[in-house]
C-alpha cells in the first residue's frame, strides 16, 4: 500500500465526540473520513437533555454558536422531590445564565445532523449508514478498519464509538460493560405547543428549565428528568440495570408511572408523545476511566472513554465529549509521529478534562445510598406536610416532629452515618 | 399518542425503524435462557422485546423494536445465564431512527 490512500484520520462514530474531532482536523486541511452507522448523523444518538456550551463555544466560536439548533437556554434549574404523598420542588432562577447562557436543552438528531453539516463544510467526509465491523492491526499497531468488507488505512483511527465502544474493546483497551458502571436511560419526547411549554414553567420567550426528580424510581438507584425544548418536553428515566434486574417491575412500566404521578403528569397533560428512547449511561465518573485510552495508530473519546460526569445537580457528557475530540485533534497537530498522538491526546485529556473529573470522583459512591431514593425524598416530604398541615388538633413542638419524621423513615444512626459518608466522599 | 400510561406498542409505534426483517442483530440461545433463573432481560429492556408468556414457556425474542441500547447485554451477561450469544447492531442504517434524540 502506498502512502497517497492512507488517510490522516479515519473516525469511527458521529456522535459530538467524533464530529467535533472531524470539524477541526478537516478546517486545518487534514483529510479526515467519518463513518456513522445510522443514516444520518444524530440519528441513533439521544440525550436527556441539555448541553453544557463552553467547549462547543471554543469549537466553533460565537458567529457558528449563534445558528446552532439549540431548544432553549436553561435559566431555570429545579429539583423536585417526590414521596408518595406529596412532592416539593426546589425551583432556582439564575440570572446570570441569561447574558451568555452556560447549557441549552438539545435534541441530538437535530443537532448532530446540524454539526455534521459544519463538519463537512470545513472539508471534512462523512460517510453514513456504514458499519464499522472491526480495525486492522499490523505489527501491533493499529493502522485501518474494515467497513462492510472494505478496507481503509489512516494514520490514526479515532474510536468516538459511543457508551457500548466495541473498538475500544477489540483494540483490548476496555472490557464490556457491567451493571455497576452505567445506568440505563429512557425517555419520551412530549409535544406542547411552545406557548404552552412557556406559560406551565414560567418561561420567557427562549428560556428553557430543567428538572430533576428523585423519589420515582421505585427505590432503584437513580433518577428522574425533564428538560423544556422549544415545543416538547424531553422526560424520562435514568436506573441502575443491576438493581433493576433483582426486582419485577419493568423499566417501561416504572416509566409509565413515573409519567402520570401526581407530580407529573399535571406538566404534560394535553401534550402528545412522539418518541420513545433508551440509551446508557456512563456513571462512574472519574473511576469509570479505562486506564488507557490509546493504542499505536488508535485513540479513544467521547462516552467510549468514559467521559462522563453525574453528581446529581449537574449532568455532564456532551461538553466533554466535545472537549475530547478538540484534544485528539490537538494532539494530531502536535505529534511527529502516530506513536505520538496517543501520549499528546493523554497529556491535552489531563489538563482540560480530568481535573474537572476528579474533583467529583466521590460523587457516585455518595449517589449510590439507597436511602436517596425513597426514604429521603420522603422526609423532606413528611417535613413540609408538618410545616403546612392544619387539622385543629394541637401539634408537636417542632424539634420533637422533626426528630419523629427523622425516626420513622431512616432512624438517626443512619441519618448521621450518611451525612458523615457524604462529607467524606465529597471531601476527597 | 395522547399524554397516558401507553403500552410500549404505542410507545415504539411512535418511533421510525428502519426495519431489517430478515436478520437479527442480537440472537439469544433459548436453551441457556431456559436454564436461566433471574431472567434479567424481561425487566431490563426497555422495549419490552424480551417476553415469556408464563414460567414454564420459554424466552422470546423480537428484534424489531429494537432501540439498541445494549442494556440487554449487561444483565444477562451480569446477572443472567448469558443467553445472549450474539450482540450487534443492525447493519446498513437498519433499525431505530430518532426524528428529535
Amino acid at each position: 500500500m502506498c502512502d497517497e490512500e492512507k488517510l490522516d484520520a479515519i473516525i469511527v462514530g458521529g456522535g459530538l465526540a467524533g464530529l467535533a474531532a472531524a470539524y477541526v482536523l478537516a478546517k486545518a486541511g487534514k483529510e479526515v473520513v467519518l463513518i456513522e452507522r445510522g443514516s444520518r448523523c444524530g440519528n441513533k444518538n439521544m440525550t436527556g437533555g441539555r448541553i453544557y456550551v463552553h467547549s462547543l463555544l471554543s469549537l466553533l466560536g460565537p458567529e457558528l454558536l449563534a445558528e446552532a439548533p439549540f431548544e432553549r437556554a436553561i435559566v431555570k434549574e429545579q429539583l423536585t422531590m417526590v414521596s408518595e404523598t406529596g412532592s416539593m420542588t426546589i425551583d432556582y432562577t439564575d440570572y446570570s445564565f441569561k447574558g451568555i447562557p452556560q447549557s441549552y436543552s438539545v435534541l441530538r438528531s437535530v443537532f448532530d445532523d446540524w454539526l455534521a453539516g459544519k463538519a463537512e463544510e470545513a472539508g471534512a467526509m462523512i460517510v453514513t449508514g456504514i458499519q464499522v465491523d472491526k480495525l486492522i492491526e499490523k505489527n501491533g499497531k493499529i493502522v485501518g478498519i474494515v467497513a462492510v468488507g472494505e478496507e481503509m488505512f489512516a494514520n490514526i483511527i479515532i474510536a468516538a464509538d459511543g457508551v457500548n465502544s466495541f473498538m475500544a474493546q477489540q483494540a483490548g483497551l476496555r472490557n464490556d460493560l457491567t451493571s455497576c458502571e452505567v445506568g440505563v436511560g429512557v425517555k419520551e419526547v412530549i409535544e406542547l405547543p411552545e406557548e404552552v411549554v412557556a406559560s406551565r414553567f414560567g418561561l420567557q420567550a427562549g428560556e428553557g428549565a430543567a428538572r430533576l426528580f428523585v423519589g420515582v424510581t421505585n427505590g432503584i438507584s437513580g433518577g428522574g428528568f425533564l428538560y423544556t425544548n422549544k415545543s416538547s418536553l424531553s422526560l424520562g428515566l435514568v436506573v441502575n440495570p443491576q438493581e433493576l434486574s433483582n426486582q419485577q417491575k419493568k423499566l417501561h412500566t416504572l416509566m409509565q408511572d413515573f409519567k402520570m404521578h401526581s407530580a407529573v403528569y399535571p406538566l404534560l397533560e394535553g401534550g402528545k408523545t412522539v418518541e420513545y428512547a433508551a440509551h446508557l449511561v456512563n456513571e462512574l465518573g472519574f473511576n469509570g476511566i479505562p486506564p488507557k485510552l490509546y493504542r499505536d495508530g488508535l485513540v479513544v473519546i467521547g462516552d467510549a472513554a468514559g467521559f462522563v460526569i453525574n453528581i446529581g445537580s449537574t449532568i455532564r457528557g456532551m461538553d466533554l465529549a466535545i472537549w475530547s475530540g478538540m484534544a485528539v485533534a490537538k494532539a494530531i497537530f502536535e505529534a511527529q509521529t502516530s506513536a505520538e498522538v496517543g501520549p499528546k491526546y493523554m497529556n491535552n485529556i489531563e489538563r482540560d478534562i480530568i481535573p474537572t473529573m476528579k474533583v467529583y470522583q466521590g460523587y457516585p459512591k455518595l449517589l449510590k445510598n439507597p436511602r436517596m431514593f425513597m426514604e429521603y425524598p420522603k422526609i423532606a416530604n413528611d417535613m413540609m406536610h408538618f410545616m403546612f398541615a392544619v387539622d385543629g388538633s394541637v401539634p408537636k413542638k417542632l424539634p420533637k416532629a422533626m426528630f419523629d419524621i427523622v425516626k420513622n423513615n431512616v432512624g438517626l444512626r443512619s441519618l448521621l452515618s450518611d451525612g458523615w459518608k457524604g462529607v467524606t466522599s465529597l471531601c476527597r | 399518542m395522547p399524554v397516558k400510561k401507553l403500552r410500549v406498542e404505542d410507545l415504539l409505534g411512535c418511533n421510525k425503524f428502519n426495519a431489517d426483517e430478515k436478520n437479527s442483530h442480537i440472537v439469544i440461545d433459548r436453551a441457556i435462557c431456559a436454564k436461566c433463573m433471574n431472567k434479567p432481560c424481561l425487566v431490563a429492556c426497555p422495549a419490552v422485546l424480551y417476553t415469556q408468556e408464563d414460567e414454564n414457556s420459554e424466552v422470546k425474542f423480537d428484534h424489531l423494536g429494537c432501540l439498541e441500547c445494549g442494556t440487554c447485554r449487561i444483565v444477562c451477561h451480569n446477572h443472567g445465564n448469558k443467553g445472549i450469544v450474539k450482540w450487534g447492531y443492525p447493519v446498513g442504517a437498519c433499525g431505530i431512527s430518532y426524528r428529535y434524540g
